[in-house]
């Protein structure tokens, strides 16, 4: 056919949206919007991931789809902690404000 | 690419950026929550079916309503006085727009050479429960011992510390 | 004539002999008793003393018995005992005794004459402090002279006459709070230690050349033939054989002890020390073992001597001897010391002695030694009696009229001057002067010694009866009163006078028993011999000189008493001359002038060098050490610790630049880690675009 492969659009999709995910993570004040980001940088991850699975060489062994749900899992569990310790250090800091965290300066 | 590629693909960049840039938390969530969607809708049209209800069950069913409570527990819909973005913000931009700048000149690198249009495969529920009990066995245990433990990680982590330990 | 000892092989030795040992340890022994005794015990000490010489005199009584039946039946003994004390690698350190006739009458004279003195020096000592002191070191003086007239090991002989020589130098300075006294034994020690150092020369090179230490050893002593003759054969400088040589060296150390010219500076002042110490040491005993030695290595000194002639060190030993007794008289009769006098008397009788060996033999020379110490014995003890009577009064000329006094010391003390002038006949010092002065005329190198010795005599004669009349006749000078002393003293002032007069009975050329007895030779008596020529002309020209000598005292000094102050009768005939005469001829000056001046500046020298270049290197040095200490320490705290301290400082302070890259914010860190990642995905990227 000569065009490009339909690959591209998805990986591009991704990277935009991984992109923005980092954008979000670096630039918001709020730990929950690092969070955010994180997990949309994850998504964008899995759209990858599902995108070379399904247009790969033997999707018949479902590696890629296998990869993307373990991932998906392990997001959950990681934004369940993460948002655990978010609001435990409310609870001590009384705020959420990442500008102010600077305990750890060396 | 068809012309549902792109309407998805719009709202799920679209989602992710208001999730970014909204200054009320509580919009950001919903935004998130849109992007995801957006997201589930395009694991659909990847024919990974399972992958893309697992993402509305999973994501939106939990991790959305996740965020939205950590935003409501720590009254995260008062607008902040100093602004939402940090502010050396622009550094942060500069390196994202540097990293989406790689990852596309990686992609449109690599373009030629990509695979066209292949046979759809045919996924069925059955073959995936087939394949996590025989090669993914392990790496479902791990994850099953992993969700047992963020789940009790977070119980404690979050829990009232009692009154006299303070 | 000379006449050399020659005996016949020894024999194995008898019991006497092989404890003859006991006759000098027992003193020697008794002296480590009474110096451990809890101070003080006086009658303890004395008594010990005392006992321990008597049983050496009975045990000398018994040797000198054992050898002269031995003699008697023509059968000549010399018995030694020798036993090895050190090996050194090959070479045998060799000691041993030996008994034989000039032993044996050493023997008996020692331990008679140190008896008596003993006893009487428990009287003069008496009121003495340090009487346990005084015997302590009498008694080891016996002891050691003992040593040194049984010594068949010339080792042996040396060390005993080392020791000799310090209880000498510990009796002369026995007062030794007095300066004098002090400087005297000193001047003692250091004077007979000049001669002994050629003495120790003469042993080494003896030791050397002959290869034994032992005098008479079978056959292979160093003085018997096979020795000798090794001894013959080398010649050292001058014309000397190495034996001749050897001799002068001994005879050098002998020199020092008999106070011989010009070793005899430190006797007179040996007077120093207490009575008894004068008479038993610088009489009878001590100075006599120089000529003891002498006689002893006789064979050596007339080694190479052809029939008739003499060998170069005993015409050394004549000569030396004849001007001692020349010079020595001249001295007394310019003296006012009691005690000096006869010091300086002893002095001139010394150099008879060694001239007699010189010209006469041993025999000669031996026969003065013992008759000498008798009446010399006499004659000291008796001034200590008039010193002990006068008050200590030592000065002649504050004495006088002492003979109504004290009548026993004066006949005593006269007999032993007449026995010293050499009185003829009845005096046993006329006999063995005579036999000197025979010898000396019939010298075959030169007559000039026998005139001086005449002369001597004269001069002994004229210096005695101005003593005699200055103490005992005239009137009382003195201060208080004088009287008699106590029976202790006077008594063996009685026994030795007796001696005085007896012991001339065994050396007239009648019955020449002494001679013949050292010589091995049969003593007959022959009455005829006083009837020859030569014996009448010798014996007028002693009387002659005697009492030419005894009249031109008496002319001059006789029953006068001329005060303190005024001047003596030869001065006022000759005041030059006199004047000479009493400061003793200026040899103590020469000495101080030369030597000592030498000594003490060489002293002076030592010590600048040993405070300026010695003293300054070991300055030197520990300045070189406090400044390499100085820069150790420098460079251990600014090198060392600061280097170290500034790498501890270097890394606190990067790391606390590093630390402040830390800013504790999270987002931070997730944008570095952004970067790098799309750093390295870059180059990656970019590496495989080929």
């Amino acid at each position: 056919m000569g065009m490009a492969s339909p690959l591209v659009g998805y990986l591009l999709v991704a990277a935009l949206v991984f992109a923005i995910g980092l954008a979000g993570a670096l630039t918001r004040r709020n730990a929950i919007l690092v969070l955010i980001g994180i997990e949309l940088m994850l998504n964008a991850a899995n759209l990858n991931l599902i995108a070379f699975w399904r247009y790969g060489p033997h999707p018949e062994t479902l590696t890629g789809m296998m990869f993307a749900i373990f991932s998906i899992a392990v997001a959950a569990a990681e934004a369940a902690v993460g948002l655990g310790l978010v609001i435990s250090i409310y609870r001590h800091a009384k705020t959420t404000d990442l500008e102010q965290m600077n305990r750890m300066k060396g | 690419m068809g012309f549902a590629f792109y309407i998805v693909s719009a709202l799920t960049i679209g989602g992710a950026l208001a999730a970014v840039l909204l200054k009320n938390l509580v919009h950001c969530a919903l935004a998130l929550t849109l992007a995801f969607l957006g997201l589930a809708l395009l694991f659909l049209q990847l024919d990974a079916q399972f992958a893309g209800f697992a993402q509305i069950l999973v994501y939106i069913g939990a991790v959305a309503i996740l965020v939205v409570f950590a935003i409501l527990l720590t009254r995260g819909s008062e607008l902040p006085k100093e602004g939402v973005f940090s502010k050396t913000w622009p550094a942060g931009l500069a390196i994202a727009a540097a990293v989406f700048a790689v990852l596309g000149w990686a992609v449109l690198r690599v373009a030629p050479w990509l695979p066209q249009e292949t046979a759809t495969p045919s996924v069925t529920v059955h073959q995936i429960g087939v394949e996590l009990m025989g090669r993914y066995v392990l790496p479902l245990e791990i994850v099953a011992v992993l969700l047992t433990a963020a789940l009790l990680g977070a119980v404690i982590v979050a829990m009232h510390e009692k009154e006299g330990a303070r | 004539m000379q006449e050399g000892i020659a005996f016949t092989p020894q024999v194995a030795a008898s019991t006497i002999a092989k404890a003859l040992w006991l006759v000098p340890a027992l003193p020697v022994v008794a002296s480590g008793i009474i110096a451990i005794l809890k101070q003080p015990r006086r009658k303890a000490a004395s008594g010990l003393a005392m006992g321990s010489l008597a049983i050496s005199l009975v045990l000398a009584l018994v040797a000198f018995g054992h050898v002269l039946a031995g003699w008697a039946h023509g059968a000549a003994v010399r018995e030694t005992v020798n036993f090895t004390w050190i090996r050194v690698g090959a070479a045998n350190v060799e000691l041993g005794w030996v008994l034989d006739p000039l032993a044996a009458v050493m023997l008996v004279m020692v331990t008679l004459v140190g008896l008596l003195i003993f006893i009487y020096s428990t009287g003069y000592m008496e009121h003495d402090e340090n009487y346990t002191r005084f015997f302590c070191f009498l008694s080891l003086f016996a002891g050691a002279m003992l040593g040194v007239v049984i010594a068949n090991s010339i080792l042996l002989l040396f060390m005993c006459w080392e020791l000799v020589g310090l209880t000498s130098y510990l009796l002369i300075g026995f007062w030794y709070q007095k300066p004098s006294a002090a400087a005297a034994a000193k001047k003692a020690f250091v004077t007979t230690r000049v001669g002994d150092i050629f003495f120790l020369l003469g042993i080494v090179w003896l030791f050397a050349q002959t290869g034994t230490l032992l005098f008479y050893d079978n056959g292979a002593g160093s003085l018997e033939a096979l020795a000798l003759g090794g001894l013959l054969v080398h010649h050292a400088a001058w014309g000397l054989t190495a034996a001749g040589a050897i001799g002068l060296l001994i005879f050098a150390g002998a020199a020092g002890k008999s106070g011989q010219l010009p070793l005899h500076v430190w006797l007179p002042d040996a007077m120093e020390g207490p009575t008894p110490v004068s008479a038993l040491i610088h009489a009878a005993t001590m100075v006599a073992a120089g000529v003891y030695l002498i006689a002893r290595v006789y064979p050596l000194m007339q080694a190479g001597a052809l029939a008739g002639g003499t060998t170069t060190a005993l015409t050394v030993v004549t000569w030396v001897g004849a001007a001692t007794a020349v010079f020595a008289a001249l001295i007394a009769v310019g003296q006012d010391d009691i005690k000096r006098i006869l010091a300086y008397s002893t002095v001139s009788q010394l150099g008879y002695m060694m001239a007699g060996l010189g010209v006469g033999g041993v025999a000669v020379g031996m026969f003065h030694l013992i008759t000498h110490a008798f009446f010399k014995a006499l004659l000291f003890m008796g001034a200590g009696s008039v010193i002990h009577g006068a008050h200590e009064e030592q000065d002649v000329r504050r004495m006088g009229g002492l003979k109504s006094a004290m009548p026993v010391t004066f006949a005593t003390y006269a007999i032993g001057m007449l026995a010293l002038c050499g009185v003829p006949i009845f005096f046993s010092g006329f006999w063995s002067k005579d036999g000197i002065l025979e010898a000396a005329q019939h010298w075959t190198v030169a007559r000039t010694p026998f005139y001086m010795l005449a002369f001597g005599a004269l001069l002994t004669a004229f210096y005695m009866t101005r003593q005699m009349s200055y103490v005992f006749f005239g009137s009382w000078r003195g201060h208080g009163h004088a009287h008699e002393s106590p029976r202790v003293m006077t008594t063996p002032l009685m026994i030795l006078a007796f001696f005085a007069i007896a012991l001339g009975a065994i050396g007239t050329p009648a019955w020449p028993w002494f001679q013949s007895f050292l010589n091995d030779q049969p003593a007959a008596l022959e009455l005829a011999k006083f009837g020859e020529a030569e014996f009448l002309g010798l014996l007028a020209t002693s009387a002659v000189i005697v009492f030419l000598g005894l009249g031109l005292g008496w002319w001059l000094y006789g029953n006068k008493s001329p005060k303190a102050e005024e001047a003596d009768a030869l001065e006022r005939v000759s005041p030059t001359l006199f004047g000479w005469l009493r400061d003793r001829l200026y040899v103590d000056e020469l000495y101080g002038a030369t030597v000592i001046a030498f000594y003490a500046w060489w002293a002076k020298v030592a010590d600048w060098l040993d405070r300026r270049v010695w003293g300054g290197i070991v300055a030197g040095v520990a300045l070189l050490f406090r400044g390499l200490a100085q820069l150790n320490r420098f460079l251990d705290t600014n090198v060392v610790d600061g280097s170290f301290d500034k790498g501890c400082e270097e890394l606190a302070t990067s790391g606390g630049l590093v630390a402040r890259m830390q800013s504790g914010r999270a987002q931070i860190y997730l944008r570095l880690l952004a970067a790098a990642v799309v750093i390295l995905a870059a180059i990656l990227i970019w590496s495989s675009r080929g």
